[in-house]
């Protein structure tokens, strides 16, 4: 029976909006509710989100095939799990503990996210974890850690960004991909706030800006370069925060001189005005901030393209200032605390490194383990699909909270490599692509049946209630997890309550970066919210990080040297023009919920790319025309949509989907050195229209 | 461990950038590396001078690379020193402090000097050049320009290049009184065509720069120091400030003496390799490749890149293809680029060649196409450089063009003024809300349902709650039901 008027948050993006959860006459209605980050407002994801509760989709038996060849058949649980424990011990007798690998989500709440990792490491002994936020956050992440010494997506809370003189925006179309967002602009703009939008596309969010920017794909990195020549030229730098807060800048001021206005006008196609323009308005601020998303991540330069933005950010004396700075805006629902609590390959609880021998051993304490059982670093998210059933590779793979099949890049390929593996277990609310090729799937709970925290991407966790009982059938990733754990016979406490789960990472995480020992449940529902660190009960939280010093072993900001070079793949007579991918308002990841949601079915029934008409009349295509798009990888057959929003040498397309029309088999996975992030933003493809 | 010492003789854009381009190649320091420069200190953008001279970049945003980046990056750097010789016999250059370098691999980077043009009394005795007369290259001549501007009332610039149209414009915009003398008719020669000479000459003018083109200059008076310029139709013009920016010519005299093919600059082959040592390289505006010199720091660049790639051996073989030159002039209040083949003309009967040309006399734009095979030959934007973004890139694409050329001189605002629009004219199916994809007719459905203000249409439809942009187009809607329900019916 579901609970009634329960306050939680939306399922989907990282705005992780207020809402409440309503029972009328045996459904779930979906009410506004005044939270602090989205104050009342909702976009249609999430006002139709409860339709899923009860989707005739819906898995509620666990499905297990017999071999490879067999159709998936219902099974019992204690069944599934059987056939899940004995495929993890035989494959590890044979090929050892790194054989079996596990993959997770930047949608899993903490608990869970906390629950995977402890499990790969400590139930399985593998190196072999990553998720899929390693597609999303692990650019920024990565930047912002080795210029700040910790990453959290916004170092300030929302509500800043309304008394920003000016806010730079780079690759982030937050009009369509978090709507309530965008009233924190508009609060900005009708506050006499200039809004400079950097991306490729006229989207919905560049077409409310004072200045748009509109860059060719792969480029932001120079244009980063080209504005801190031009505020260092103009003498607008701030040489006494540089002086006391940051250290190396004499290297990042000789690498931007190289970067003058006119080069980097043919590297980027922004003019030399728009560049000066964009320098003047930052510049005039008092109060100023740089953001980013995926646009200027997702490429094999993302980190440091990142740094590059942050390095004009600390030049500006922005970062650690009361009301001004740089911030990432984190994609996923819990993209934020799935970075921070040990599904990332080389990261323990707390947003400890795996090879720091003080973090090993803090979190072994807490585990009941011997340090030395911790495995060391493993292979990132692409890296480890691509090394599925090769030699050396892992043979068996259990999959929570992804889509894989449709979410990797070059997604042919990683299908392949799915299809060689010797088991697939994947724990899903419906049979997704990914689930569809699996050996056992296990039926899930989701969000509004289950309690845990969530951390936005201003760093606040979040309390998401419980407000419905699953259907018969299904079980909670928790319980999937610590059945397993008990079946695999691991040492320490595997606990499948919440809150309980909560407890343990709190003290897993006390002493790290991210620090939650002090967050409670009482305390989030009574406080709407506590920002991380909080390293004590009686620790109000940290909404503002850096006012006093930076996370560095010397409380200095670092700029980092970094200099632009070309795409991955760069356009040539084969393939002549940019492929860009991104989100629509109404679709959300891979699609697997949205895509069966009536109204948003609806609202966008199938995929399509988005042609200039310059370019659909160089290539003969009109609107509604199926064509493929085709890159060295793939090809994706969709239907043609004419818009002058794109760039006449890039199209866009939505990666909603699966199947034959799926962005992803188009898409480049070059990968950045550092994040091992994939360059899904940008590749070389061709049109071909389809008779 | 140095098993090859790597001798580069100029320090400035292209040598720089080459050194630069080798330590990204050379991890483990393979590569032993000298650097001599002539001028003192480390290295500069160049490019960035007349923007100092200015006073629109600091100083201190020039500098590439500093001592002790070299220093840092296990380079020696002897600065404010000559090669002398080259001896390739021994494989050595020679110093001007007597010293003499051994080198395995020897990169000649040592650009241009400017052109001093034949006039009477340019030259003192002693060849060097009078009191108040400077001949624009480097940053001490910058440095020396500045100091003379502050105390002088008029000067003379000679010369309507890229450097001198920046040096004129710069100097005028400090106050001075400055005249641009120039022999040829047209301002730019070679990157502009007379129709936009002409009107870059009013353009110019109206920023307080006296242009004279056509006008040679036949002698300098000089007493003690410079006083003014005889032109060749016998007129004077008195100026206490002489800038020469008569262009530039490649420095090969170091070459020639050591027996290396040069013809205007040191010839050599793809992978700029002098013609007859194999050890020897020239980069930069010294190198003459397939007949071709330049002065421009993009290609000087490009040959940094495939020399170091070359000498390191690293990565995959590279090849040097030259590059399509296109060129921006940098002087406030003039947005001026022109790309490649820009003087072309399609009134030589030749008819291989299509122009399309756009002009604005009273607001000082002229822009022109020049397009040969369906693709972007040249091209001149005067006044209205908004599409130079996207002209450029076609361009260094060599992409084919849109059937519509016209389309392409034509850039969208970046912020449309919203359309007032009366609801009445919009359309049923017209989204009013985005984020929850409500449309006019679900407005005007949820008003027959007997909403009657935004608020209550917004609990009906859920209209406004996403982004909440679109309350006043709701607003409007409402205002529009409320005077139609007063008169008749409205439908959507």
């Amino acid at each position: 029976m579901p609970v009634p008027g329960v306050f939680t948050h939306c399922p989907y993006c990282a705005l992780q909006c207020g809402m409440s959860l309503r029972d009328a006459e045996g459904q779930l209605l979906v009410g506004t509710r005044d939270f602090p980050t989205n104050r009342g407002g909702l976009c249609q994801k999430g006002w139709t989100s409860a339709e899923l509760l009860a989707s005739p989709d819906r898995l509620t038996m666990p499905l297990v095939r017999a071999y490879r060849a067999a159709p998936l058949k219902p099974a019992s649980w204690d069944e599934a799990l059987a056939r899940v424990a004995a495929e993890i011990r035989r494959s590890q007798s044979v090929y050892g503990p790194d054989s079996v690998a596990v993959f997770g989500g930047g949608g899993l709440t903490n608990e869970k996210a906390y629950a995977l990792g402890k499990f790969a490491r400590v139930a399985l002994g593998t190196s072999n974890i990553d998720y899929n936020g390693r597609f999303c956050m692990s650019s920024a992440a990565a930047a912002g850690a080795r210029a700040f010494g910790v990453d959290r997506g916004l170092p300030f809370p929302l509500p800043d960004l309304a008394v920003a003189d000016t806010i730079l925006l780079v690759g982030s179309n937050v009009a369509e991909t978090m709507p309530p967002f965008t009233r924190w602009l508009s609060d900005q703009q009708d506050n006499g706030g200039a809004l400079v939008v950097v991306d490729p596309r006229q989207t919905p969010t560049a077409r409310r800006a004072t200045l748009h920017l509109q860059v060719t794909p792969g480029t932001d990195l120079a244009l980063a370069n080209g504005l801190l020549h031009i505020a260092i030229a103009e003498g607008h730098v701030d040489e006494p925060y540089i002086a006391a807060r940051t250290s190396g800048f004499g290297d990042v001021r000789r690498v931007a001189a190289a970067y003058w206005p006119e080069r980097v006008e043919r590297i980027t196609g922004v003019t030399v005005a728009e560049q000066r323009a964009a320098v003047r308005l930052l510049a005039g601020a008092e109060r100023a901030m740089v953001l980013t998303s995926r646009g200027a991540e997702q490429h094999s330069k993302g980190t440091d393209t990142v740094s590059a933005l942050i390095n004009l950010a600390l030049a500006l004396g922005l970062p650690g200032t009361e009301g001004s700075g740089y911030g990432c805006l984190t994609g996923q629902g819990n993209g934020q605390g799935g970075r921070e609590h040990g599904q990332k390959a080389d990261q323990l609880p707390g947003y400890r490194r795996i090879d720091d021998p003080a973090a090993r051993e803090h979190v072994a304490a807490v585990w009941g383990v011997d340090p030395a059982r911790i495995p060391g670093p493993g292979r990132s998210a692409f890296e480890l699909l691509d090394a599925l059933g090769t030699a050396g590779g892992p043979r068996a793979l259990l999959v929570m909270g992804s889509n894989v099949a449709v979410s990797a890049p070059s997604s042919g390929r990683i299908g392949r490599r799915l299809g060689s593996l010797d088991f697939l277990a994947v724990c899903d609310l419906f049979l997704s692509e990914t689930a569809a090729s699996a050996d056992v799937v296990l039926p899930v709970a989701q969000w509004a049946e289950e309690s845990g925290t969530m951390t936005n991407l201003e760093g606040r966790v979040l309390l998401r209630q419980r407000a419905a009982v699953p259907p018969p059938g299904v079980r909670t990733d928790l319980e999937v997890i610590a059945a397993l754990a008990l079946l695999l016979d691991a040492p320490g406490q595997w606990n499948a309550e919440p809150e309980a789960v909560f407890d343990e990472l709190r003290r897993a995480s006390a002493g790290g970066p991210a620090d939650y020992a002090g967050i409670s449940y009482e305390r989030i529902a009574a406080e709407d919210g506590v920002f991380w660190p909080c390293p004590a009960a009686d620790h109000p939280g940290t909404p503002r990080m850096f006012l006093n010093a930076f996370a560095t072993p010397d409380g200095r900001a670092r700029f980092v040297p970094v200099e632009h070079r070309p795409v991955a793949e760069d356009l040539d007579a084969e393939y002549p023009v940019y492929l860009t991918t991104g989100r629509l308002m109404e679709h959300y990841q891979s699609g697997t919920q949205t895509r069966r949601v009536r109204a948003l079915r609806e609202a966008q029934p199938e995929p399509v790319v988005e042609v200039h008409p310059d370019l659909a009349e160089a290539c003969r295509l009109n609107e509604g025309d199926r064509v493929r798009v085709v890159s060295r990888r793939g090809a994706a057959e969709v239907l043609v949509r004419i818009t002058e929003t794109v760039r006449p040498d890039t199209v866009f397309m939505p990666f909603h989907w699966g199947g034959s029309s799926s962005a992803n088999l188009v898409t480049n996975p070059a990968l950045d050195p550092v994040s091992k992030m994939p360059e899904f933003k940008v590749c070389a493809v061709r049109l071909e229209a389809v008779a | 461990m140095t098993s090859c010492r790597l001798v580069v003789v100029g320090n400035g854009m292209a040598g720089c950038r080459f050194v630069q381009e080798v330590l990204a190649r050379d991890a483990d320091r393979r590569l032993g590396i000298t650097v001599v420069g002539d001028e003192p200190g480390g290295a500069y953008n160049r490019l960035q001078l007349s923007n100092v001279l200015a006073g629109v970049a600091r100083v201190d945003s020039i500098e590439l690379a500093g001592e002790q980046w070299y220093a840092a990056h296990g380079v020696t750097l002897c600065t404010g020193t000559a090669v002398v010789r080259i001896d390739r016999q021994a494989g050595r250059v020679e110093l001007d402090d007597g010293a003499a370098l051994p080198y395995d691999v020897l990169v000649l980077a040592t650009g241009s000097s400017p052109v001093l043009p034949p006039v009477a009394g340019l030259l003192r005795d002693d060849g060097r050049l009078p009191p108040g007369v400077v001949a624009f290259r480097t940053l001490a001549d910058c440095t020396a320009i500045a100091q003379l501007a502050v105390t002088a009332e008029h000067a003379v610039v000679l010369g309507a290049g890229v450097l001198g149209l920046e040096t004129a414009r710069g100097l005028a915009g400090h106050g001075l009184p400055v005249t641009l003398v120039q022999r040829g008719s047209r301002l730019m020669e070679r990157q502009l065509d007379a129709d936009a000479s002409r009107v870059l000459t009013r353009t110019v003018r109206s920023l307080g720069v006296q242009v004279r083109p056509g006008a040679g200059v036949r002698a300098v008076r000089v007493d003690g120091r410079v006083r003014g310029v005889v032109l060749d139709d016998g007129g004077t013009l008195d100026a206490d400030l002489l800038v020469l920016c008569c262009g530039v010519r490649p420095r090969v005299e170091l070459a020639r003496a050591a027996g290396l093919a040069v013809a205007v600059g040191v010839v050599v082959d793809d992978q700029l390799r002098s013609s007859n040592d194999p050890r020897i390289f020239a980069i930069g505006e010294c190198a003459e490749h397939r007949g071709r010199t330049h002065g421009l720091v993009a290609p000087s660049w490009e040959q940094a890149r495939v020399a170091a790639q070359v000498i390191t051996g690293s990565g995959e073989p590279v090849s040097y293809r030259g590059l399509v030159t296109v060129t921006r002039l940098k002087a406030a209040g003039i947005e001026l680029a022109s790309l490649g083949d820009a003087t072309a003309d399609d009134e030589d009967g030749s008819g291989d060649v299509e122009v399309i040309r756009f002009s604005d006399s009273s607001r000082g734009v002229y822009q022109k196409l020049v397009v040969r095979d369906g693709r972007l030959a040249g091209a001149i934007l005067l006044g209205d450089t908004r599409a130079v973004g996207t002209i450029t890139q076609l361009f260094d694409r060599g992409a084919a063009l849109p059937e519509d050329r016209s389309c392409l001189l034509m850039v969208r605002r970046n912020n449309p003024a919203a359309v007032v629009q009366s609801p009445a004219m919009l359309p049923g199916r017209a989204t009013i809300c985005q984020c929850n994809g409500i449309t006019k007719a679900g407005v005007c459905a949820a008003w027959q349902d007997g909403a009657r203000d935004v608020d209550q249409i917004s609990a009906r439809t859920r209209a406004m709650t996403g982004c909440g942009t679109c309350r006043g187009a709701i607003e409007g809607i409402v205002a529009w039901l409320t005077g139609a329900d007063a008169g008749s019916s409205v439908s959507a």
